[in-house]
């Protein structure tokens, strides 16, 4: 394990999901999940977090704030696509208003499927993410570029 | 005359799950007005009934908000039902109000977390939540899912609860109404949440009916309007009392919501005693075509449901009028002349639900 890893701080942010999957997210941190007690924290600060955790599709309005969201965020960072919204549109694709996945603004790194995302699935996306993250920061130590990691981690959860 | 400044609260911000945008106008510490701006969650679930039939839609109006999905699908379906004149079975009525209860407790349970969590006492917060767990596993025991369980379809329900089920609910929500206890105590006699919520964002009965306030907002200023003694699925059958306040303060629209948490577990209770036996679901054939108003009590207040047919299986129009839209209006008006630092509680103490208003 890295020294990333060790205490990774998240950023969650709705882009247009339907709450679902966000109190799921908050779940996590609940005394039956607890994922806090692994040093885990949720913060609400861009400028603080290194896993970038997505609900929802992307819709005209929310396109902006989450690409200026990614671009505060600090190098290494990862993205963590929760919800089959967050990573095809979901039911919701055929929406006028919906552009489709997260991955059609930004990099997405590791996809947790579900309507809604289960705790336990997006516990283990975020385990996934760490992974990707230490690879990251090992790879910007060592002077690769950031699409080397791509096969690195093995993305889909 | 002191200076003006305008600060912008969200759409990301640590106290807002969901996103929404404030434009706060102050004069020093003091908010004079609240220009909000919504649309962040917009997808444009209304014009989907144009792309989807009558009956896949139950799955689309269930998704028009995570915490109160029952309540849609339960809500576009009665509609429906009732445009096509399909007499719903009993026992399907008794399974769809005990899944509506069960989601008012997790949808109020919830809340007093997120309440909890704002005021800054962490441990209350945990208790809150861990007691919604228990809520959520029987979710998941009756139903397969833990927040969205798609239950509901057009002529009944999709799944059955069996009797020794039925006592597990049943002693699993006596063991809840043991366990909240010391909570709605902690809620209703902790000095430093009464000190925090006492006076706080009054709201007077004028100003709820002048602002169109809905659901525990209006009743916590002492308007006793609850949709569920209109009778609909089995709410006929069961005792419901609307639960008010006088004051109309943060602290009164959670003392309205810890009391209507346990009137919920009561009624959960009562309606396992009296569910009949019987079928779930009658067969639904043809296409609908008319059109139904219908009014039901969410968590958040009261919901409307418009929807018109023309005999195809496509919808003509579906309309969806949710508490918190209406909940807004009274919202700005208990936000002028506050202190900054209460925004983020007063924005909370209305529940909002941003996904149910924008849809």
């Amino acid at each position: 394990m890295g020294t990333m890893s060790k205490s990774p701080w998240l950023l969650h942010y709705d882009a247009s999901s339907c709450n679902g999957c966000d109190i799921e997210v908050l779940d996590c941190l609940m005394p039956k999940y607890d994922i806090e007690r692994f040093g885990i924290i949720n913060t609400g600060d861009p400028f603080q977090a290194d896993i970038l955790l997505i609900t929802g599709g992307i819709n005209s309005q929310t396109e902006p704030v989450v690409k200026q969201l990614y671009s505060q965020m600090p190098e290494p960072k990862v993205v963590v696509a929760v919800g089959i919204c967050a990573c095809t549109g979901g039911v919701f694709k055929e929406c006028y208003n919906i552009k489709g996945g997260v991955d059609t603004v930004i990099p997405v790194d590791v996809y947790v499927p579900g309507c809604a995302a289960r705790p336990e699935s997006i516990i283990d996306g975020v385990v996934k993410a760490l992974a990707i993250l230490d690879q990251k920061q090992k790879d910007a130590k060592s002077g690769k570029t950031a699409e080397a990691d791509d096969e690195a981690g093995g993305t889909n959860g | 005359m002191a200076k003006r400044s305008i600060i912008p609260f969200g759409p990301q911000h640590p106290v807002l799950p969901e996103p929404i945008h404030l434009d706060l106008v102050l004069e020093d510490e003091t908010v004079v007005e609240a220009i909000p701006s919504i649309g962040f969650i917009h997808r444009g679930l209304e014009k989907l009934v144009e792309k989807k039939d009558f009956k896949q839609y139950v799955y689309i109006a269930e998704r028009v908000c995570g915490i109160c999905s029952c309540g849609h699908g339960m809500g576009y379906c009665e509609s429906v039902e009732h445009i096509m004149g399909i007499e719903v079975p009993r026992r399907a009525d008794y399974l769809r109000t005990i899944w509506m209860e069960m989601s008012r407790v997790h949808s109020h349970l919830l809340w007093l977390g997120l309440l909890a969590d704002a005021l800054g006492f962490e441990s209350l917060f945990m208790e809150a939540w861990r007691l919604r767990e228990r809520i959520l596993d029987m979710f998941d025991a009756t139903t397969g899912g833990r927040i969205i369980f798609s239950v509901n379809t057009i002529g009944g329900v999709l799944k059955d609860i069996d009797d020794s089920m039925l006592k597990t609910l049943k002693e699993t929500v006596r063991d809840m109404r043991h366990e909240f206890k010391p909570i709605v105590d902690t809620f209703l006699h902790d000095y430093t949440i009464q000190s925090r919520l006492c006076g706080l964002g009054v709201l007077s009965r004028e100003d709820a009916i002048l602002n169109g306030a809905v659901g525990p907002m209006l009743r916590a200023s002492g308007e006793a309007i609850d949709l569920r003694t209109l009778g609909y699925a089995a709410y006929n059958d069961l005792m419901v009392m609307p639960i008010t306040a006088q004051d109309g303060d943060a602290y009164a629209r959670c003392e309205v919501r810890l009391k209507e948490t346990i009137m919920s577990l009561r009624m959960i209770e009562e309606a396992i005693e009296k569910i009949p036996s019987g079928d779930i679901a009658v067969p639904v054939k043809g296409n609908p075509n008319g059109e139904y108003f219908m009014r039901i009590e969410q968590p958040r207040g009261e919901a409307i449901y418009y929807v018109k047919a023309n005999g195809t299986k496509n919808l003509e129009r579906f309309r969806l009028r949710t508490p918190t839209t209406s909940n807004i209006s009274p919202m700005l008006r208990l936000l002028k002349g506050c202190q900054l630092a209460d925004v983020p509680l007063l924005v909370l103490t209305i529940d909002p639900c941003i996904s149910c208003t924008e849809r």
